[in-house]
């Protein structure tokens, strides 16, 4: 039967040695090669203090984006919950009123706006359908939690932070390869 | 004497199909169905009058009978040419035709704004249709596109004057339909628009079929606004006594909730049946209503989306397995989610909700 990678390695049936049979200059041998792991480059690092760099295609947490006004986007047109193959998005609309011109960009907005992070599957999907650039699939991972509720995520999670108000929340939120 | 009448023979795309003498071209084509049949934006069946405005509907005749073989000069509107003895049409075979149309669409979609995520016809108009089937992917017109001064024409009815065509469609239905017509086209070329002249509401008995014969989205539902959108509702036939109309509506559920009452379209998205106001507006509960069945929705359409016919649901065998006992559901996400509250009702709301109507439901 032809190997169907190189590293494969035939497991021999040999009887041991009388070297092997003497059994502690082996497991020195074991040792020595765990010890010598002290000194090599560490994989892994300490999360959440450190975080490893994304690739650009990375797709985290939905984020809902403003406009440079600071004005919300969406206008719960609907395209990202029928786009979506897990059916997690679930929204309500309202008409803006006279006087909330500058907190919705458009006369329809979602008064409502929710994820089920539980069914999402950050396919990506939401933010290619999206026709008002509202939202995207950011650089965040969902934090986790020990309660399903909290991962019900409604507006108030979504929102990225207001970018007159609080410039340097909504740049770290923006991200790093929408810079 | 009953004289045998004589069916005229017409060859449409090659496909020849006889019909009565006075039928026009585009019901000639629809008899054939199919891709046969021209787009039609602004003629319809059951409007006296209707049809020659659109210009989407154009086909080229190459042959105007077995009398007189010439062609046709330039390409006829089909919903106002009847066909001859011996005519051949040429629809979607001719690339005049359909290079005219990708023109036609061009100009319908000049002035008319790109809102369809914040329009209500979204998913069921006319002219997303047509654009996606016969127009191109961009535009190239640079100029700021026309606007209107808002008109209020009333509690039932919402226009949206920058989204229309002038198809003439809903001044032929209240001058068919209603009592009384009280309102037109004012003014003329650009400027023309829909209004009441003296700010009236639209009342009449009937005028609601105006939204269901827009073609576009100038004319919707004012008790619908922004309510839901119209694929993630689903239509359900059903009927009542009237004792105006015919009763057989389609209602736009979602659950129990009946968020908006149509008419019953056929195939051509045509209206048969037209219905009162007091079914359009006023039986907003699926108890005022006999349902039949859900409504055949076409594959294609994406109100069709994420609904399945024919669906066999499988045995539940979890309590089976567990000895009886069902598993211990871990979240009701009824119970979580924010959206599509039980105890409230957005059917209810008269006009579009505010964020007046959600500050309260918090509370």
């Amino acid at each position: 039967m032809q190997a169907l990678t190189s590293k494969a390695k035939v497991v021999g049936r040999k009887p041991m040695t009388f070297w092997e049979k003497l059994y502690i200059p082996v497991i020195a041998k074991g040792m020595g090669i765990t010890f010598g792991h002290i000194f090599k480059k560490k994989a892994t690092i300490s999360y959440p203090e450190q975080t490893r760099t994304f690739s650009p295609v990375f797709r985290g947490v939905q984020v809902l984006n403003r406009d440079e006004e600071g004005r919300e986007r969406c206008t719960a047109c609907g395209l990202c919950a029928v786009a979506c193959p897990a059916e997690a998005i679930t929204m309500e609309a309202a008409e803006r009123l006279p006087g909330e011109e500058n907190l919705y960009k458009e006369e329809k907005y979602a008064a409502r706006y929710e994820i089920n992070m539980l069914r999402c599957i950050f396919c990506g999907l939401c933010e290619e359908a999206c026709p008002k650039d509202a939202v995207y699939l950011s650089e965040t991972l969902v934090p986790s939690n020990f309660n399903r509720e909290s991962f019900v995520y409604g507006k108030k999670e979504l929102l990225i932070p207001h970018p007159l108000e609080e410039p340097e929340a909504y740049a770290k939120a923006r991200g790093q390869k929408r810079g | 004497m009953a004289e045998e009448k004589k069916l005229f023979k017409v060859t449409i795309d090659n496909i020849a199909i006889e019909v009565e003498p006075g039928t026009s071209i585009l019901n000639a084509a629809r008899r054939i169905g199919g891709e046969v049949a021209p787009p039609a934006m602004c003629y319809y069946s059951t409007l006296k009058g209707s049809g020659g405005k659109c210009r989407t509907c154009l086909v080229e005749v190459a042959a105007g009978s077995t009398a007189d073989q010439r062609p046709m000069p330039k390409l006829v509107a089909s919903c106002r040419t009847n066909v001859m003895d011996g005519m051949i049409v040429k629809n979607v075979t001719s690339e005049k035709v359909l290079d005219a149309r990708k023109g036609i669409v061009e100009f319908l979609l000049i002035n008319h704004p790109l809102d369809c995520p914040i329009c209500d016809q979204a998913g069921e108009c006319s002219l997303q249709d047509l654009s996606y089937q016969h127009g191109t992917e961009g535009t190239r017109y640079e100029f700021k596109r026309r606007t209107f001064e808002k008109h209020d024409i009333g509690p039932y009815i919402q226009l949206h004057m920058t989204r229309c065509i002038l198809c003439y469609r809903c001044v032929y239905v209240a001058d068919q339909l209603t009592n009384r017509r009280e309102h037109g086209i004012l003014d003329r070329a650009d400027h023309s628009e829909i209004a009441t002249y003296i700010h009236k509401a639209l009342e009449n008995d009937f005028i609601g079929n105006v939204i269901d014969v827009c073609p576009v989205g100038a004319l919707t539902d004012k008790t619908f606004r922004f309510k839901n959108r119209v694929w993630f509702l689903k239509p359900l036939d059903a009927h009542r006594n009237c004792l105006k109309c015919s009763g057989k509506v389609t209602l736009w559920n979602r659950g129990e909730e009946v968020f908006r009452v149509t008419a019953r379209k056929d195939q051509w998205g045509e209206v048969k049946d037209f219905i009162c106001n007091e079914c359009r507006f006023e039986k907003k509960k699926t108890a005022d209503w006999v349902i039949e069945g859900p409504t055949r929705i076409d594959r294609h359409s994406v109100i069709s989306g994420n609904h399945y016919v024919d669906i066999v649901e499988p045995k539940e065998i979890m309590p089976e397995v567990m000895g009886g006992r069902n598993p211990k559901l871990l979240m009701d996400i009824n119970q979580v989610s924010e959206v599509n509250r039980k105890d409230i009702d957005l059917s209810e709301i008269p006009g579009p909700a505010h964020s007046e109507d959600f500050e309260k439901e918090n509370s």
